[in-house]
């Protein structure tokens, strides 16, 4: 008998008799009376930065700012311009430099201030990770209070991968110290369309 | 082996570095506190996820066989591994096949649990633990002392140390950014070359063969996007039957462990991307012989959140390493004895039985009443000092025999009084630290038969 078999019946002769599944009501959890507020405010507890914007315009001019200094930019958006589809193909050795990347997020949670990022969002699994600082976008309709709402939001089989970020990447492993941006992006700033 | 009692003894022998890991650790638990009282329907969230865990381990062997059908789906080779043996050979067997030389490891408790990288490294394959604190221990060759914080027993002055042995960093230089940063340097160029990535699995989801890893430095991420064959190690109690049970456990996991209201990053893995190869190894190593202990069991709902270590008077007093287990505190007390009964026949007794650890538990195992029950079973199956024994037995006796227990009293009340030194020694444990209580001029009973007796 092999592993698989030896376990699964091991689990089987083993296992506790059947009890219910119990039900998620998400209209008993936490509301919130503005959820962009309190995302706002948990993004910035976390260390992150939250921009409130009425048009894209200023972000269009941030990117062609950011691309004009000759550093390694990443644009993964439509409406901000040209996007740079040739990311997808690169190895970890050629996005080492990126400097910064721009990914619309689909859902914003409220309750803790983490955006929902598909893959297709950001062209290769790396960009959001690899890059020294990230820069997020999403509509204020897209903010949810929890993530039993974000859940309800979001498809994970939809695509190979996807992630949930809070903030910028952080440790506290030495003497409990925080510091920000361990491995991934040192900032984390999160535009948000009115 | 030196058992908790005596490796205690050698962490506390430091008495302001003692304090100093109580408070942080007090610190982390009152961080915890006011991230789930902040939080309304914390207890509903709870009682939820017990209820989800619950149900789950009554149905496990129907969502492995989902869970695996659907990873397959996926394109995502699945293994099953019956001991930690299995575990290491199943790894070991995917490095040869490549040819793989440049592997990164996130942090995953299952494999320290199996001793995977020293089993690698006898045959001459180097793995680099890439969690800031899990490297700074694999560079001290000591292995993790907390699940969640790897590197809690040391100070700033400790990792500079390492750090400028192994690093080159500025002698003296003990401030924790330009530390991390040094880190960061360091393990970029491993993330870069990474040809294998190995990550733990916080969570697999039977409906979609998919599985989330939480971390807040990235570390997980850099590895497994970066390198050409990525393997997820899991214990098959990680399973949860779907996506939106997602919800509960990560507003659970952070707040639980560090006070936070989610990791930095919750990754969603569910195929490999193109070109690479993805992994997963579903280990049993004693788990389906606890899931058939009905006192037992559900310590395997843990979601290894660490929020019973870091609320344990004795774990906080005595450090993860006096536990000698990959797993150590409260948790780690009740599922050790499993795989090993006599070689951690100790780790029940780790413990004053306060029950704070339940009270803090997100999933709700009763884990001071699974303490204590383990205490019994260890005593019956004759695990257990022959020193603890014999007290207890004698005990037994004295108790057993009233007159013999007043007059044992009797004559106790008089050694202490006449011959204070026979008592106030190093030969009774109950000295050290502490001072005997003053002697009473008479018993309870002497006094009751004395006022009310008549």
């Amino acid at each position: 008998m092999n592993a698989r078999e030896k376990i699964l019946n091991a689990i089987a002769a083993n296992q506790p008799e059947a009890v219910p599944l119990p039900v998620i009501d998400k209209d008993t959890v936490i509301s919130y009376n503005d959820v962009g507020m309190q995302f706002n405010t948990m993004l910035e507890s976390i260390g992150g930065k939250a921009v409130c914007i009425q048009d894209l315009q200023v972000l269009k001019e941030s990117v062609n700012a950011d691309k004009a200094t000759g550093k390694f930019i990443v644009n993964t958006i439509e409406a901000l311009g040209e996007v740079d589809e040739y990311v997808s193909s690169l190895s970890a050795a050629q996005l080492e430099k990126l400097e910064k990347a721009y990914i619309k997020g689909t859902v914003g949670v409220a309750e803790n201030g983490a955006v929902w990022i598909y893959e297709s969002q950001m062209l290769n699994r790396l960009v959001p990770f690899i890059c020294q600082h990230l820069v997020l976008v999403i509509d204020k309709k897209d903010i949810v209070p929890t993530m039993h709402h974000a859940y309800a939001k979001i498809d994970t089989a939809q695509e190979g991968f996807g992630v949930f970020i809070a903030g910028p990447s952080k440790t506290a492993d030495i003497e409990q110290s925080l510091v920000i941006g361990a491995h991934g992006a040192r900032s984390a700033t999160v535009y948000i369309i009115e | 082996m030196a058992k908790h009692a005596a490796l205690s003894e050698k962490f506390i022998a430091d008495e302001p570095r003692t304090d100093w890991h109580d408070e942080t650790l007090w610190f982390v638990r009152q961080k915890r506190d006011k991230a789930a009282h902040g939080l309304p329907g914390w207890e509903q969230l709870r009682e939820l996820a017990s209820q989800i865990k619950n149900h789950t381990l009554s149905n496990l062997e129907k969502y492995l066989r989902q869970f695996e059908q659907q990873a397959k789906a996926n394109g995502i080779t699945v293994h099953w591994a019956a001991d930690g043996d299995e575990h290491n050979k199943i790894i070991h067997d995917i490095i040869r096949k490549h040819n793989i030389e440049k592997i990164v490891k996130s942090k995953s408790m299952l494999t320290e649990e199996c001793h995977l990288n020293e089993y690698l490294l006898h045959q001459g394959i180097e793995v680099v633990d890439t969690d800031l604190g899990e490297r700074i221990v694999q560079f001290r060759k000591e292995p993790p002392s907390h699940i969640v914080l790897p590197a809690i027993h040391l100070k700033k002055q400790d990792v500079s140390e390492t750090f400028h042995k192994y690093l080159q960093t500025e002698k003296g230089n003990n401030d924790p950014q330009y530390l991390t940063e040094a880190a960061r340097q360091h393990l970029r160029d491993k993330f870069i070359q990474s040809e294998l990535a190995i990550t733990g699995v916080n969570f697999a989801v039977a409906e979609t063969g998919g599985f989330v890893v939480c971390t807040n430095e990235g570390n997980a991420d850099m590895g497994a996007h970066t390198a050409a064959v990525h393997i997820a190690c899991m214990g098959f109690e990680k399973i949860i039957p779907k996506a939106e049970h997602l919800a509960v456990f990560l507003r659970l996991l952070a707040r639980s462990a560090t006070g936070q209201a989610i990791t930095t990053y919750s990754s969603h893995f569910l195929k490999a991307r193109r070109g690479q190869e993805m992994h997963i190894v579903i280990v049993d190593n004693g788990r389906s012989k606890q899931l058939g202990r009905k006192d037992f069991r559900n310590s395997l709902k843990c979601i290894r959140c660490a929020a019973c270590f870091n609320t344990c008077p004795v774990y906080r007093r005595s450090g993860g390493h006096s536990y000698h287990t990959a797993v150590a505190g409260p948790l780690g007390s009740i599922i050790n004895p499993n795989m090993d009964m006599k070689a951690n026949a100790d780790l029940p007794f780790a413990s004053t039985l306060c029950g704070s650890c339940s009270n803090v538990c997100p999933v709700k195992i009763d884990i001071h009443e699974q303490l204590w029950k383990w205490r019994q079973v260890v005593v019956a199956e004759g695990y257990v000092d022959a020193s603890k024994k014999t007290g207890m037995r004698g005990m037994a006796y004295i108790l057993a025999k009233p007159g013999m227990y007043r007059f044992a009293g009797k004559m106790g009340r008089w050694v202490m009084r006449t011959f204070p030194f026979m008592i106030n020694n190093k030969l009774n444990a109950w000295y050290k630290q502490r001072e005997m209580p003053e002697v009473p001029k008479q018993s309870f009973r002497d006094w009751y038969l004395k006022n009310r007796g008549k």
